[in-house]
């Protein structure tokens, strides 16, 4: 693996740190697994892309694509919530009606964001670094920003009722507290950050794409499975941080396995799909195998 | 002495390489695996080698993954290539957002103006990228199927909305269709098991159904060939690999051939020097017309013997 190739797998990595970031949200704390992800994704860039090309500033579109995404998400929190239609469905639903709208809102399949300026471009002129240790390092700020400000969330009083919700719906409830409304405002809250994490890679790849989100919530998941089995999970700020990491582990797995060559034998692309499924079984299992590996030595 | 002798050291190795010949590095990334992308990757590959020059392929290849298909880049970068070989829409975007010290050579781009690789197809606003559009020549394509089924009145479309080669394809049979007076029915679908419904949706909506040159469609075109041979509808297509899969006809890009024509773009950039910068946008000329005797009198159609005259390669 090159250095170029190491600094753009970070690069990656943090690009889809927020969208990462979303998916622990609704995973792990409100135990909701969301597939609107790979519609949210798709639709933070073609929201971003249309701003952009309309003459807004490009750091404001990625605000309006968290909007948009956050409406998104609360749709499926509404249908769970109120129409009680299971999470899995509900999610599917709003990813199916999202292609369209995405369809819808882009006016195109594909939007091309070349020579457009992008935040990427403000921040490599403000830095005076080389893009290639710029954007990481731009996108690396955004994600510690974002998980600073949800450390400090979860902390609230809102923010505790959040965490609740998912591990203990019933004693919440007796709490007094809503816990339709933490689901319905909790899953948009996740979709805000998937949105505009899809805003940041559109910028990036200088493109939206309709077909951008397929297999982002499988990249999502096992990102915050190996965040959790290499960092732990002791503490939300923890876990958060944890989730973050992973995704950058998961983008420098994919990095070598790219680029991988042992003696006469070498990787081939169509291996990808393989190696990518055995990392997340792999990142699956290491805990039990771990706790095992420990019960056996106990004896 | 030190120094000495590691400019000794530096200058056979120099003197070495420049009587062997350079050998280019040639990077490649290809969104997906998909005959006809292979085929031009290949061909490509072939005409350097007729010309005898000497070069090594790092071959990418994104699973049809956006993040991938991004993160190649860096990768790219990292190989320090002589030339980038982007083949199809998403990896020529991501190479021409990041790659701008070396040259870029896209090929299957169907609409690089919309894509925004190049200004124009004059190519004037003096990039370091160029390459070939795989544009289908839909004139001919009509033209085909007016032969085939004289007195057609509507042809029946079916395409995927999500894909980037699929709008400009529609848009432009649309013209070509109005010029001589005939409708256009459309069936959309959004992924390649809804292309057995949609060949349904058409039947007693059109004479002819059409396929253009839609990754999703042609993936599962044997639904579209069933549904067309239970209830002969005649089905003519947009690429000819699908007329051995069961469709009547295609005239249409060869795919190896475009390989081969972006060779000779490559030769010209790594051998002669020219900047992509000075060299248009080019499109395949030389097309090929393949039919299928045995698809046409199961969907009840008889192929005119001067179509059958003119094919390239006729299944019998």
């Amino acid at each position: 693996m090159t250095l170029y190739a190491l600094f753009g797998a970070i690069e990656q990595g943090f690009a889809y740190g927020l969208m990462v970031i979303g998916v622990y949200l609704t995973f792990r704390v409100l135990d909701f697994p969301d597939l609107t992800v790979d519609g949210s994704l798709p639709l933070g860039a073609a929201v971003s892309a249309m701003a952009i090309t309309s003459g807004y500033s490009p750091l404001l579109s990625i605000f309006m694509a968290a909007g948009a995404g956050l409406l998104a998400g609360m749709v499926t929190g509404i249908l769970n919530t109120k129409f009680k239609i299971l999470h899995l469905l509900a999610s599917i639903l709003t990813m199916t009606a999202l292609y369209s709208i995405n369809l819808r809102v882009m006016g195109r399949p594909n939007m091309a964001l070349l020579g457009q300026e992008t935040v990427v471009d403000k921040f490599v002129g403000l830095s005076g670094l080389l893009p290639q240790y710029a954007t990481p390092l731009l996108f690396a700020l955004i994600c510690l920003a974002v998980v600073a400000a949800l450390i400090w969330f979860l902390h609230t009083e809102l923010g505790l009722a959040f965490l609740a919700t998912g591990d203990n719906q019933q004693m919440i409830t007796s709490q007094g507290v809503n816990t339709d409304n933490i689901i319905i405002f909790g899953v948009g809250l996740s979709n805000a950050l998937v949105a505009a994490s899809g805003a940041l890679v559109a910028q990036n790849q200088g493109a939206a794409d309709v077909n951008m989100g397929v297999g982002s919530i499988v990249a999502g998941l096992a990102s915050v499975i190996l965040g959790e089995t290499v960092f732990g999970d002791k503490t939300i700020s923890r876990a958060l941080i944890a989730a973050l990491l992973g995704s950058v582990l998961y983008r420098i797995a994919i990095g070598l396995a790219l680029g991988l060559k042992l003696g006469s034998f070498s990787i081939t692309p169509s291996d990808l799909n393989l190696i990518t499924a055995i990392l997340v079984v792999f990142a699956l299992i290491m805990p039990k195998m771990k706790r095992k590996f420990l019960a056996g030595r106990s004896k | 002495m030190k120094k000495i002798l590691l400019l000794a050291a530096a200058f056979l190795l120099v003197a070495s390489t420049a009587f062997a010949g350079k050998t280019y590095v040639i990077s490649v990334t290809q969104i997906v695996e998909h005959p006809a992308l292979d085929a031009m990757r290949i061909g490509m590959a072939d005409r350097l080698k007729e010309k005898g020059i000497d070069f090594t392929y790092n071959v990418h290849i994104a699973q049809g993954n956006m993040a991938t298909n991004t993160q190649i880049v860096s990768q790219i970068i990292g190989e320090r290539p002589d030339l980038v070989l982007a083949i199809a829409t998403p990896g020529a975007q991501a190479c021409a957002q990041k790659i701008h010290d070396r040259p870029i050579l896209f090929t299957g781009v169907t609409d690089p103006v919309t894509a925004g690789l190049v200004k124009d197809l004059k190519n004037t606003n003096g990039k370091n990228i160029t390459g070939m559009s795989d544009f289908s020549p839909m004139d001919k394509h009509v033209a085909l199927i007016r032969e085939i089924v004289p007195g057609v009145k509507t042809i029946g479309i079916i395409y995927n909305s999500g894909e980037p080669n699929s709008v400009p394809n529609l848009k432009a049979l649309k013209v070509e269709a109005a010029k001589v007076g005939i409708n256009v029915e459309e069936a959309t679908i959004a992924n390649s098991s809804g292309v057995y419904q949609a060949a349904k949706s058409l039947v007693g909506r059109c004479d002819v159904v059409y396929i253009g040159t839609d990754n999703t469609v042609v993936s599962a075109i044997e639904s579209a060939v069933k549904v067309c041979t239970d209830n002969k509808l005649p089905l003519i297509v947009g690429d000819v690999d699908s007329v051995a899969r069961g469709a009547i006809a295609a005239v249409a890009v060869d795919y190896y051939k475009m390989g081969l024509q972006t060779g000779d773009m490559a030769a010209r950039i790594l051998v002669d020097g020219i900047n992509p910068a000075d060299m248009p946008v080019e499109f395949l000329n030389d097309l090929n017309l393949h039919v299928n005797l045995k698809a046409a009198k199961a969907m009840g159609v008889t192929l005119p013997q001067p179509v059958i005259d003119r094919a390239s390669k006729v299944i019998e």
